[in-house]
C-alpha cells in the first residue's frame, strides 16, 4: 500500500516536472524542471529495487549532465523562447502529435498487458550482483564503452574549441 | 504491489512529453533536454521490465543507455557551443543555411 502511495506521488511530481519543461519558455526552467523529474525517477528506480541504477541516477543524470546543460545556458546566456512562424506551425502539430501518442500507448498498455504486478523487494539490484555482470557477461560493451566516452570527450573538446586556437597550436606544434 | 503497467504508463507519459518538447519547442537546448527526457523514460521501462521478469540485464542495460547519454549530451552540448558561435543564435529556425 506505501509502495502504491509512494509509486503515485512520484509519478505526479514526475508528470508535473515533465509538463512544467513544456511550458516554461525560460531554458534555465526547463533545465531544473527536468532535474525535479530525474529525482523523482530515481525514488521509483529504489521503489523498483534498483538501488544501483537509481544511485547512477543521481549522480549522473541529476548531477554530471545537468550541470553541464546549466554551464551551457549560462555561457551562452540563452534567454526566453522567441516565437516564429515555425513555431505556431510546431504547436499545431506537436500538440496533437503527443495527444495521438499517449493514446495509442494507453491504449496498448490498456488491451494487451494481463494484470501483472511488481512486488516491492522481489529483485534487488544489489551493486554487487550489478559489478558480477558488468565485469563478467557485460565485459565487453563495458570496455567499449569507455572507447566511446574517450572518443566523446575528444570531440566535445574539438567542437567547443575556438578554431583559431586550434590554428595556433598548430603552428606553435 | 504496483501494477506493472502503471510503470509503462508513466513511461510512456514521460516519452509522450519528450517527443512533444522536440516538436514544439524552439529553442536548442530545451528541445536537447527533450530527448534526455524521451531516454529517461525509456529507461524507467527497462528497469519496471527487469523486475518484472527478475532480470538484472535490465539494469545493466540501464547503465549502459546512460553512459551513451551522458557522452551524448557533451557532444551535443559542444555542437550547440559552435553554431551559437557561428550563427549567433539559438533559435532552430534560424538555423536555416541547408533551406532553399
Amino acid at each position: 500500500m506505501l509502495h502504491l502511495v509512494l509509486f503515485l506521488v512520484f509519478g505526479l511530481i514526475c508528470v508535473a516536472g515533465a509538463v512544467n519543461l513544456l511550458l516554461q519558455s525560460h531554458p534555465i526552467n526547463s533545465a531544473l524542471s527536468l532535474v525535479v523529474v530525474m529525482g523523482s525517477l530515481a525514488v521509483e528506480y529504489l521503489l523498483l529495487g534498483a538501488e544501483f541504477v537509481a544511485a547512477v541516477q543521481v549522480i549522473v543524470y541529476a548531477g554530471a549532465v545537468m550541470v553541464l546543460f546549466v554551464f551551457v545556458i549560462m555561457l551562452l546566456n540563452a534567454g526566453a523562447e522567441e516565437h516564429s512562424k515555425g513555431s505556431i506551425i510546431a504547436l499545431a502539430l506537436g500538440v496533437p502529435g503527443m495527444l495521438v501518442a499517449a493514446i495509442l500507448i494507453a491504449w496498448v498498455l490498456v488491451t494487451h498487458s494481463g494484470v501483472h504486478s511488481v512486488a516491492l523487494g522481489a529483485l534487488l539490484g544489489h551493486p554487487r550482483d550489478i559489478a558480477q555482470l558488468l565485469f563478467h557477461d557485460f565485459l565487453l560493451p563495458f570496455e567499449v564503452t569507455s572507447i566511446l566516452v574517450l572518443i566523446a570527450i575528444m570531440g566535445s573538446v574539438v567542437l567547443a574549441s575556438r578554431p583559431e586556437a586550434i590554428e595556433h597550436s598548430k603552428k606553435e606544434g | 504491489m504496483v501494477p506493472l503497467p502503471y510503470y509503462l504508463l508513466l513511461s510512456g507519459i514521460l516519452f509522450a512529453c519528450g517527443v512533444a518538447g522536440f516538436l514544439i519547442k524552439r529553442n536548442i537546448i530545451t528541445i536537447f533536454m527533450s530527448i534526455e527526457l524521451m531516454l529517461n523514460g525509456v529507461n524507467l521501462s527497462f528497469v519496471a521490465f527487469a523486475a518484472q521478469w527478475q532480470a538484472l540485464s535490465g539494469q545493466v542495460f540501464v547503465f549502459f543507455v546512460m553512459v551513451v547519454a551522458a557522452a551524448e549530451a557533451a557532444v551535443g552540448l559542444a555542437i550547440i557551443i559552435a553554431v551559437y558561435r557561428t550563427r549567433a543564435t539559438l533559435n532552430v529556425d534560424k538555423v536555416d543555411l541547408l533551406k532553399l
